[in-house]
């Protein structure tokens, strides 16, 4: 187990509404090794969201094991660091600002690496930039930098880049991908656009709604950089959306 | 916007909020100042001229030329400085007071559920109570000295600093919490980086209105009864009709108060540069 940076073991979550109780997530079993990008795709109602919220500490009331860095998941912490569907950048402080948060910027090592984020995230000369004067994919850069500044074990996203436009996106998940050869970073990603979990994935994982569950993994083993046009990535996206229409279909026979 | 994110790297020359030049910026802040001044000039002109004809009675609305001349002779006495001196450290020294122990409490019972509670609706209650009804209390209390003065004013800067800094805490974005504690900000840093930034402009609005109350509180304290300050001042001059004495003090209260105010408004330019708000 200590290999993977992320194991999560017989994973269940209830929610509880009055009367009613809902089986949101039913025997979640998956293992993420270093280095690895995951990325979750399934129909709305499949727990996805819930599932990236309980690995990073903001959601503690579940059933099962979650292990991060070989140690349960307690608290939110700097060491998941999470990148929000909005950029939750604090309005009042500068682009610099923002990513040192409660770190001190007079501190020349804060100084440093808040100055190699910027680079890598691509911001230079907006260091003193408010939020108000970025667009949308600027200022989810500046996210994904104050996440990274903070070293942490795993990165987990919950739609990122669904706010943003097309063009935004696709040059996003390219800077992400520049960002993971770079940083080593490990990624846990939730999305409902299948080209984005293809392009981005070195396994996706295909979810299930009512109860939320895992309904196939399937590893992806193109080169980058992914020509998102090219045959190869087209089969992909037919053995993906087979796994996907599966799971809508069985989910579907739960409604009747 | 996508293609400013195509293109890159970036230059090093970035789209700043000054889009003007700062040139064409300030000539027009100078328009605007200008703008401001042309109605009280006009209406200081139709005074003058209707008091030089004789149309308005010179005792009851001496005209502006020898309000001030008065304003003059007073200042070359040193009067007004004097009452202007005493009329400042009671306004400054009650509104300290008051405006801080609001400012406090106010974080207090936003930050505290319990505190809430257990204060807010007394503090409710009392904050209904006039000024005025007060008064006679607060004489019986501490006199006609200076601590009935100084704690009238406190009590009525108190008020507006409370109100709305509590609503600032209240109003801090939740999401921005789960930020702060994937951040796992400590709750020192909490408060100070998240709450107090996020509540700020809330807390200028309070104290501004803080002080205008403040300075309201010291007419009614100086025209209760004292021996000092520009409430005296005008209440001394009533007693001998010396009209062009009153305007005088009413006009210091009056470009004192703008003064202050101006300061703030300053301040809240400077510190809420980052507000993305229409300007109008």
């Amino acid at each position: 187990m200590g290999e993977f940076v992320l194991t999560i073991h017989q994973l269940n979550k209830t929610f509880f509404t009055d009367e009613n109780r809902t089986q949101a997530l039913s025997g979640i079993n998956l293992q993420v090794k270093d280095n690895e990008i995951i990325t979750i795709i399934g129909p709305s109602g499949c727990g996805k969201s819930t599932l990236l919220k309980i690995v990073a500490g903001l959601d503690l009331d579940y059933d099962g094991i979650v292990l991060v860095g070989g140690s349960q998941v307690e608290s939110p912490g700097r060491d998941k660091g999470f990148i929000f569907q909005e950029h939750r950048l604090f309005p009042w402080l500068t682009v610099e600002k923002n990513i040192a948060a409660d770190l001190d910027l007079k501190d020349p090592e804060v100084r440093a690496k808040v100055d190699r984020v910027i680079e890598l995230v691509k911001l230079k000369g907006f260091e003193k930039s408010y939020p108000k004067q970025l667009s949308g994919g600027m200022s989810q850069r500046v996210a994904i930098a104050r996440a990274l500044i903070r070293n942490p074990k795993i990165l987990l996203l919950d739609e990122p880049f669904g706010a943003l436009d097309a063009f935004t996106r696709s040059h996003l998940q390219e800077s992400l991908l520049d960002i993971w050869k770079e940083n080593q970073t490990t990624m846990l990603l939730v999305t409902h656009d299948i080209d984005e979990a293809i392009f981005l994935a070195n396994r996706i994982v295909v979810m299930d709604a009512r109860p939320g569950k895992i309904k196939g993994i399937i590893p992806v083993e193109l080169h980058h950089p992914r020509n998102r046009a090219g045959v190869a990535f087209m089969e992909m996206r037919k053995e993906v959306l087979k796994v996907l229409e599966y799971a809508e279909e069985t989910s579907n026979s739960w409604e009747i | 916007m996508s293609i400013m994110e195509k293109s890159r790297p970036f230059p090093a020359t970035l789209p700043t909020h000054k889009l003007k030049s700062p040139i064409i910026k300030k000539e027009s802040k100078w328009r605007n100042t200008l703008i401001g001044i042309v109605l009280p000039l006009v209406i200081l002109l139709i005074w003058q001229t209707l008091s030089g004809l004789k149309i308005i009675s010179p005792i009851l609305f001496p005209s502006p030329v020898s309000i001030a001349k008065e304003f003059y002779d007073m200042f070359l006495t040193g009067e007004l400085l004097t009452h202007l001196n005493i009329s400042v450290q009671r306004a400054a020294l009650g509104f300290l007071l008051g405006g801080s122990l609001g400012l406090l409490i106010g974080l207090i019972v936003g930050l505290k559920k319990r505190a809430e509670h257990i204060m807010d609706p007394s503090l409710q209650m009392l904050r209904t109570v006039p000024h005025l009804a007060i008064t006679p209390l607060f004489i019986l209390w501490f006199g006609f000295g200076e601590v009935s003065k100084v704690l009238l004013i406190a009590l009525g800067a108190f008020f507006p600093l409370y109100v709305n800094t509590f609503l600032g805490v209240r109003s801090v974005d939740g999401k921005l919490f789960d930020v702060a504690k994937v951040l796992e900000f400590n709750r020192f840093h909490q408060i100070t980086k998240l709450i107090i930034p996020s509540a700020l402009p809330n807390i200028l609005l309070g104290l501004r209105l803080s002080l205008g109350v403040a300075w309201l509180g010291l007419v009614v304290a100086e025209l209760m009864g004292s021996s000092e300050g520009i409430g005296y001042m005008i209440q001394d001059a009533r007693q001998f009709s010396r009209t062009s004495a009153v305007f005088v003090g009413i006009i210091i209260f009056a470009v004192v108060g703008k003064l202050v105010d101006s300061v703030v408004r300053l301040l809240e330019e400077r510190l809420l540069r980052w507000r993305d708000s229409y300007q109008g």
